[in-house]
């Protein structure tokens, strides 16, 4: 209810996983606390204002001096202890029920890798690696198939956070961490980067496709198969192949496979480019190979510098990479 | 009347607050205290992870005799001070330049030190984690020694110079809780590193 | 009791020579006129990161908008952040330190006048420190220019690999030198307060502000130190090769947050201290009864300072901690809202049954009140660490510390600037442009801080030049944005009002607001010696005492 008031798909009161919702359900009992604490307080202090004002004609008198009172003073010191008592204990709950949630056999694995300025997704069991679009299964509350991230970082900091699925958590070199998610609807989730982590923060977009089983399913077949290949492409693999590109970039079965840059292997499967900075189109890819700068200007991307035939062709085999 | 305007203001009689050098002195140690308190945390969270490179165990060596001469300078720069108090200025002398030599002496072993740990072992500070952090933590000490020296060479000075009399003995006392805080910091520093480190 | 006692009244100053008096000035070491520095150089500063502010907010008017680059912008945010709380908030609350607690403890002087002279150099020297990196030396990229890795300098973004060239250490040093500044501060502040009270003046007859400032300066002791500590670590990282932060070695970025966030949660409340401090000077005075529960206040006061040093992981809350060291801070950021909440209740039993008085001063302690009260809430919100798990790195927690630091203590300031500046210059301030300063400000603050809020709710994290259409942030940084320039205006009205009623201001004499504390003893602006003689209290409000000898303070204390 409250969460489609401001229409938002990053609204934190619109959960759509069990991680989401404990947070939900936990914020909305501190909300309820602090409006009550509010209005009571400002409520004292508007009558205060209002009813000990200086009149007209009381120049001259002092008020009574009061110092202080030890009953009242007693009563207010007890009566927030009592409430952060209260608060606490309902908080370390849910620390407790989402960080220390046992993984069940069945949750899907994720290794999710930081980089400036993209996201690497990599599923162990399933010899999947893809980038910055990541594709989930949804999860029904009667059989819970949970998806839990490993999070790991290639450089600086960063944060994964899709607000309508859980709360962020951060990827740091050299100290991995855990974050779980069971959304209970298909769609599209998007979130971002929380953590500063160099020029390009701003666009290190986070796209989560939550498909059904079987949708999930196609998809994974998909991912799993090496890279399709197309004869009207074979131009465009040779300048792929002879140029920096195999540099930073993977093709799985060919003889591309650089780690620096995000797996290009089934890139047309991907509804953006450059981490959702922008929409996977072939001119966009063409923008993107040619001058990276005029779409996530400092992005690691370098400028290709191609000739307009091998920038075509370039861009063609790209287009076969289904 | 209780904003009384005296004409002599010593006449509000048996006011007495501290001393402002001791004052600030305590409040330089216990910022200098916090400052040590992180890198020995820094030390102590990162031993044992050094990825390569010489361990502690494998070339620690204590330093007892240096160790030795710091904390007994302590012991001759109280003594020190004591002596400035009764007036006997060839004694403070004697001991404040005493004191001078063993926490020379201290810094002559730490260099001795570290030319060991350099050339023999190969222990730099960008060596490994226990290298940064070894070299950090004593080094900072060192430099804490260092600055100590200066300013009793400085006092040294004006004794040499016949101008340290009874009359200095307080500043003197201030000083020489510096120097006793920078022979409490080696104790701290000597059991985390050449102690528990190992 | 006759003033002529008090003071000297002043002989015939011939004409000065401007360079003579451009000398006084900056050899100066009468902790007023190092007062009036410190204040001058903050609000110089005030206007430069105000500036900086600004351009954010017109760069996120609405997405996708190319104002600026997101290198400008990432410098704007770090300098913008780093300037306000290190050359701005410390020094303009250092200058009010230096300024009134010699005089509201009967002292000529602070315990080191000449120490006290050197800390305002070295903060000013940081501060031109960190400025001169606009222009300082190139490196790759282009990047000798200013800092852009935010006011925390995380690791391992300020790694050579990741930042190269010298913007971090611009950032560095700047705040290593203007550090060492603040902690002779601290020292200095002590020890005037525990040696140079006047004759009578026991520490339970302190004024409260005496009192809180001598806490947030031994808070600043054991809280600038670890942050220089932590600098010192990242320089031997930077130039000596070392690997305190280098996860490749094995180093821990986590270190650096955590030495990081126990400078950086204390340091909050070596801000928002003496704002407490000015509020219950002024409170009372304006509301015509003492403060409610003194000893409470010392105490609660004190409580904060010690529970203050264990809250700061809640900054890390989404660093990956285990779930009982989340618990643990999550307790400790609650606890702490109890002595908190204790002092807002005593300011509101001090208003209770008093005889309320609407000058600016109290317009803006009213503001404070309200504002401190709603920030702190926020803060509840954020202590429990799941909330937190959402609101963390989200313009949520921007609207929060924004709502402590500009409508707590900028409002606290504010009301210290009108309740003081008569004694500093012997001249009022104009009730009529404080008044148009007041509801400009707080309009142009609720505005924009109110909305704030709402953006991070909804999903807008922290520290990006730009953001996507479509996430429904648009209109709400709009009005944002319009809520910072209303701001704006209302600044250049304050300092308007500071120029005009210097010169055309209503002469203020001694005690223009009829108040208790003895800085209200002497002429304004006082004597370069303070007391002609050292006064004698007997309690904690001596000029109620003179004023009222049938009902003195003493009678009940």
């Amino acid at each position: 209810m409250v969460g489609h008031a401001f229409a938002s798909p990053t609204n934190i009161f619109a959960p759509m996983s069990t991680p989401a919702h404990s947070i939900l359900d936990l914020s909305l009992f501190v909300l309820a606390i602090t409006a009550i604490i509010f209005i009571v307080v400002s409520g004292l202090l508007l009558y205060a204002v209002v009813k000990f004002r200086t009149r007209a004609g009381d120049e001259d008198r002092e008020p009574a001096q009061v110092y202080g009172s030890t009953q009242i003073e007693t009563a207010w010191t007890i009566i927030p202890i009592l409430i952060v008592v209260v608060l606490y204990l309902a908080t370390a709950r849910v620390i407790h029920a989402l960080q220390d949630a046992p993984e069940p056999p069945n949750a899907l694995d994720v290794i999710a890798i930081g980089h400036q300025y993209w996201w690497e997704f990599r599923y162990p069991k399933l010899g999947i690696v893809t980038a910055n679009e990541l594709h989930i299964p949804v999860s029904d509350p009667a059989r819970p198939m949970p998806t839990f991230l490993q999070l790991l970082s290639a450089d600086t900091d960063h944060s994964f956070w899709v607000p309508e699925l859980a709360g962020k958590t951060d990827l740091i070199p050299n100290h991995p961490n855990r974050l779980w998610m069971d959304p209970q609807r298909t769609g599209v989730f998007l979130g971002q980067c929380a953590q500063y982590c160099g020029v390009q923060h701003a666009k290190m977009l986070l796209r989560v496709s939550v498909d059904s089983p079987d949708v999930f399913a196609a998809w994974v077949h998909d991912q799993q198969q090496p890279s399709f290949s197309d004869a009207r492409a074979a131009a465009g693999q040779r300048v792929f192949e002879q140029t920096a590109c195999i540099n930073c970039h993977t093709v799985a079965g060919t003889s591309a496979n650089g780690r620096f840059g995000p797996d290009l292997t089934h890139l047309m499967s991907r509804a953006t480019i450059a981490s959702g900075a922008a929409q996977n189109t072939p001119e966009n890819l063409r923008l993107w190979i040619q001058e990276p700068d005029s779409i996530k200007p400092a992005s690691l991307m370098p400028a290709m510098k191609l000739s307009d035939t091998d920038l075509d062709a370039v861009v063609t085999y790209m287009e076969t990479l289904r | 009347m209780s904003v009384m305007t005296f004409p002599f203001p010593e006449a509000a009689s048996g006011w007495k607050l501290h001393s402002r050098g001791k004052v600030a002195m305590a409040g330089l140690i216990i910022a200098e205290s916090a400052i040590f308190t992180i890198f020995v945390v820094a030390y102590l969270f990162y031993l044992g992870k050094s990825g390569t490179g010489p361990t502690p165990r494998e070339v620690l060596e204590t330093p007892v005799f240096y160790t030795a001469c710091l904390l007994s300078s302590s012991l001759t720069i109280h003594f020190a001070a004591k002596a400035l108090e009764g007036n006997r200025g060839r004694l403070f002398l004697g001991l404040w330049l005493l004191t001078i030599a063993l926490g020379s002496l201290f810094l002559y072993g730490t260099g001795q030190e570290w030319r060991r740990l350099i050339y023999q072992h190969g222990l730099t500070i960008s060596a490994n984690l226990f290298g940064t952090t070894y070299y950090a933590l004593v080094g900072l000490h060192a430099f804490h020694v260092t600055a100590g020296l200066l300013m009793l060479l400085i006092v040294a000075t004006f004794s040499l110079a016949g101008r340290m009399g009874m009359k200095q003995h307080k500043r003197v006392e201030v000083l020489s809780m510096y120097w006793h805080f920078v022979d409490a910091v080696w104790v701290v520093v000597f059991t985390v590193v050449y102690v528990l480190g190992r | 009791m006759s003033t002529n006692a008090m003071t000297i009244p002043a002989g015939n100053i011939e004409g000065r020579v401007w360079v003579d008096t451009l000398h006084q000035w900056l050899t100066t070491v009468d902790h007023k006129r190092l007062g009036l520095l410190y204040i001058a150089y903050s609000l110089l500063f005030l206007l430069v990161a105000g500036v900086e502010a600004l351009v954010i907010r017109v760069q996120l008017m609405h997405s996708h908008n190319n104002l600026v680059s997101p290198q400008v912008f990432n410098r704007m945010f770090t300098m913008h952040g780093t300037t306000m709380i290190f050359f701005v908030i410390m020094p303009v609350l250092f200058g009010f330190g230096n300024y009134l607690v010699p005089l509201m403890i009967g002292a000529r002087d602070m315990a080191f006048p000449r120490l006290n002279a050197f800390s305002f150099w070295l903060t000013a020297l940081g501060g031109l420190l960190l400025y001169f990196s606009f222009l300082g030396g190139s490196g790759l990229y282009g990047a000798g220019n200013a800092p852009d890795v935010g006011w925390w300098a995380y690791a391992p973004l300020t790694a050579r690999a990741f930042s190269p060239g010298h913007s971090s250490d611009y950032w560095t040093l700047a705040l290593l030198v203007s550090g060492f500044g603040s902690i002779a501060t601290g020292i200095n502040i002590i020890a005037t307060v525990l040696c140079m009270r006047c004759p009578g003046m026991e520490l339970s007859r302190m004024p409260l502000l005496a009192w809180l400032y001598l806490v947030m300066s031994g808070l600043v002791l054991i809280t600038i130190t670890p942050l220089s500590a932590a600098q010192i670590m990242l320089l031997i990282d930077r130039y000596l090769g070392g690997h305190f932060f280098d996860a490749q070695a094995g180093g821990s970025a986590v270190l650096w947050m955590h030495f990081f966030w126990i400078f950086g949660h204390p340091e909050v409340y070596i801000l928002i201290i003496p704002a407490f401090a000015f509020m219950s000077e002024i409170v009372p005075v304006f509301s015509r009864k003492p403060i409610f529960g003194y000893p409470v206040m010392v105490a609660a006061t004190v409580a904060i300072g010690f529970v203050s040093m264990s809250v700061w992981a809640h900054h890390m809350f989404t660093v990956g901690m285990s779930s009982t060291s989340n618990s643990f801070f999550t307790i400790t950021s609650m606890v702490i809202a109890v002595p908190t909440g204790i002092k807002i209740f005593n300011w509101l039993g001090t208003m209770w049954g008093g005889r309320i008085q609407f000058k600016t001063p109290m317009l803006f302690s009213i503001g404070f009140l309200f504002q401190f009260l709603i920030a702190g809430l926020t803060g509840i919100m954020q202590a429990t660490a799941p909330f937190d798990w959402q609101l963390s790195l989200s313009y949520f927690v921007v609207a929060h510390f924004h709502y402590v630091i500009v409508g707590g203590i900028m409002f606290a300031l504010f009301a210290a600037f009108y309740y003081w500046y008569p004694k500093m210059t012997g001249r009022m301030l104009s009730e009529k442009l404080g008044t148009w300063h007041f509801w400009l400000f707080v309009i142009g603050f609720h505005l924009t801080f109110d909305v704030m809020h709402v953006t991070g709710l909804l999903g807008m994290p922290r520290r990006i030049y730009t953001y996507e259409p479509g996430r429904g942030w648009d209109t709400l940084n709009l009005l944002v944005t319009i809520g910072a320039f209303l701001q704006g205006v209302a600044i250049l009205v304050f300092v308007a009002n500071l120029v005009i009623s210097y010169f055309k201001g209503e002469r203020a004499g001694n005690d223009p607001w009829d108040a208790w504390t003895l800085e209200w003893a002497v002429s304004s602006p006082p004597p370069a010696y303070n007391f002609a003689t050292i006064p004698v209290v007997t309690s904690r409000r001596p000029l109620w005492d003179e004023k009222h000898p049938e009902d003195p303070d003493s009678r009940y204390e």
